[in-house]
């Protein structure tokens, strides 16, 4: 069995040092708190695309840190002509007005179109197939109303510190705005 | 009726045309086809807006983290058990890692801090100021029990430790500068908004993800291969945050003690540390005179501090115009004002161009606004030189310090916390009953120092 050693002096210059290392560490912290306290808020901000600013660039589809990009087509039905031959699901010179594959625009068949009445049709995204790809989103602003724009999905984007679309976004398109109100959807004046 | 729709038809198809031929303006049309009025009662469909993930969820994340931190230190210093510290590691992994994907994590969070002191109109998370303080004030006082078993990115690797080697102590010494140069980096680029690096370039998020860069992918896949045989390298020669806590755990009140009565100075634990964070006992010299040379050698790396720090802050002010093209305001001015710049071809829209076209309209606002974000980042990458300088310096004058311990006892800055030292040790296994106490070895003697070869004579 061996003897324990003898324990020295009760607080040596080192624990004392310690001591007050932490203290200031506690401070800074502190301060620190003092000063952030007017800027931290639990209401927090999340990534959005101004539609207005979009240039339909395409990278949307590939840049975000998600493998199916968490920004998808949105549609502001109230702005939709309900065109028949709708210039952001059909390919230019289509073979044919109906809904064969050869004939659309959408790279993964994400539009749903519908028959409402003669001659309307409704174009509905099916946001699980959506990859941002802003291919309708070109075709519907240039040629059309305008009413297939981007948009970040809320339910996806992950919010990341620094957009990694944003970053290369060409429009400069992507802001931080309130989680209160987290979309800039068109709307209509009437 | 039927005529006023066919009417209507037509003007859509001639719409449709001229569009076609002179659509390729950029001016976007709004309405150029009125909305119809429909006769069979459709009801136009609102636009759906999925929610984002409930605010009220981030507190429990962050009640998570002070939970786990508290769990942590009752684990490592009460019940020293490494059985414990793995569960909890494991639970980390499974809600902070793959559940919550590897976001917020207190790696970041210090960017976002930076962020919020020098931009007043960026509202910090809540969730990233307390991961961001929650773990360094614990650190203050009782280590790196964060790290431990609340990291998911340190459980990770932890899980993968299959065979440590032993990293020689030139190299892990020299790398363990590396978190310090990284964590400057990314506090002068997030105080200045131009990048989030630290986030940008974690390998193991993408893991968590399942989902990401193939580049990033990679990395993570190659971090886990090495830390098979490596222990925790990101942690040990990489980790921003890791840094911190490294100096808050200097200075902790609570430390891990591998005997939990007194060392025989056995060696059996020097082994059991993965991250060869256990220092062996040494005796000081008994005659300090021996040691005029590395006295004189210290004197002179203390005199070269301020130099260092004013190199390195000559050099980061060099380096402004390459960090500044991580901005991308910057790096679109630079393409927009580059004399070399190949015309895009009309008619060709890549990103590229368009992001041209959009510099064009407005050059004057887009060059202040570069000139700008460069100024910022001018005087953070000085601050930044000079804390690599210091950091370097620093890492000299320490190497060149001499500490005698009498103990087997753990690195303050480099030990994780793991607890897997402590089952190694006989005096615990004679505390928790493992073995009997007449079996404990008997108490080697301290080794003498090695000293310098010019003032051995002297004594």
């Amino acid at each position: 069995m061996n003897p324990p050693p003898q324990k020295t002096s009760p607080l040596s210059r080192r624990q004392f040092f310690r001591a007050g290392a932490r203290v200031a560490g506690m401070t800074g912290m502190g301060l620190l708190c003092g000063i952030l306290a007017p800027r931290a808020s639990a209401r927090t901000t999340v990534w959005q695309i101004d539609p207005a600013k979009c240039l339909r660039c395409g990278r949307c589809a590939t840049e975000c840190v998600l493998t199916q990009s968490a920004v998808k087509c949105f549609h502001t039905h109230a702005f939709c002509g309900y065109c028949q031959l709708c210039t952001g699901y059909f390919v230019p010179e289509p073979n044919g007005l109906n809904t064969a594959a050869e004939n659309q625009l959408c790279p993964t068949a994400a539009i749903r179109r519908t028959y409402i009445e003669d001659p309307y049709y409704e174009y509905a995204i099916d946001e699980t197939l959506c990859i941002g790809c802003a291919k309708c989103v070109e075709g519907c602003n240039r040629f059309g109303n305008g009413s297939l724009y981007l948009q970040v999905s809320q339910d996806h984007c992950l919010n990341c510190n620094e957009c990694a679309i944003g970053r290369v976004c060409p429009g400069d398109a992507f802001r931080r705005i309130p989680i209160d109100h987290p979309y800039l959807l068109k709307t209509t004046s009437h | 009726m039927m005529n006023q729709v066919k009417r209507r038809k037509e003007l859509r198809g001639a719409a449709w045309l001229w569009a076609l031929g002179w659509g390729l303006g950029r001016s976007v049309a709004e309405q150029r086809f009125p909305p119809p009025d429909f006769e069979s009662g459709y009801q136009l469909p609102l636009t759906q807006t999925p929610a984002p993930r409930s605010l009220l969820l981030q507190y429990v994340d962050v009640g998570i983290l002070a939970v786990a931190l508290a769990l942590a230190c009752y684990l490592v210093y009460r019940r020293r058990s490494r059985t414990g510290v793995l569960a909890l590691s494991l639970f980390s992994l499974v809600y902070f890692g793959f559940y919550r994907e590897g976001c917020i994590c207190a790696i970041g969070a210090p960017q976002n801090v930076a962020l919020a002191l020098f931009d007043s109109t960026y509202a910090l998370p809540l969730t990233a100021a307390a991961f961001f303080l929650l773990p360094l004030a614990v650190a203050l006082f009782a280590g790196r029990t964060f790290c431990a078993a609340v990291c998911p990115q340190g459980a990770l690797q932890d899980l993968v430790l299959l065979r440590p080697v032993k990293v020689p102590a030139w190299l892990e010494q020299g790398l363990s500068v590396i978190p310090f140069i990284f964590l400057g980096a990314g506090l002068a680029l997030a105080a200045t908004g131009s990048a989030f690096v630290i986030c940008r370039y974690d390998p193991f998020v993408p893991l968590f993800r399942l989902s990401g860069s193939f580049m990033l992918l990679l990395a993570g896949g190659l971090f886990l291969l090495l830390g098979m045989f490596v222990g925790r390298p990101y942690c040990r020669f990489l980790c921003p945050y890791g840094a911190l806590l490294r100096l808050a755990s200097i200075v902790s009140k609570w430390r891990v003690r591998i005997t939990p009565d007194y060392c025989t100075r056995c060696q059996l634990c020097e082994t059991s540390c993965p991250f060869g964070a256990i220092r062996t006992p040494v005796a000081l010299p008994a005659n300090p005179l021996a040691l005029a040379p590395e006295r004189k050698r210290l004197g002179w790396l203390v005199l070269l501090l301020p130099a260092l720090v004013a190199a390195g802050a000559l050099l980061g002010s060099r380096l402004t115009p390459v960090a500044a093209k991580l901005h991308p305001t910057v790096a679109l001015a630079e393409s927009y004002l580059d004399p070399h710049r190949a015309p895009t071809p009309p008619g060709v829209q890549t990103p590229e161009s368009l992001a041209l076209g959009r510099a064009e309209q407005n050059p004057t606002e887009l060059i202040a606004s570069a000139l700008d974000v460069r100024r910022r980042l001018g005087t953070a990458m000085v601050w930044f030189g000079g804390w690599v300088g210091l950091v370097i310096g620093v890492k000299l004058i320490r190497l060149s310090i001499r500490s005698g311990r009498t103990d087997f006892e753990p690195d303050r800055a480099a030990c994780f916390a793991c607890a897997r030292c402590y089952l190694h040790c006989p005096n615990e296994r004679v505390r928790l009953g493992l073995m009997p106490a007449s079996e404990l070895p008997a108490i080697q003697p301290l080794p003498a120092p090695t000293l310098p070869q010019t003032g051995s004579h002297t004594t």
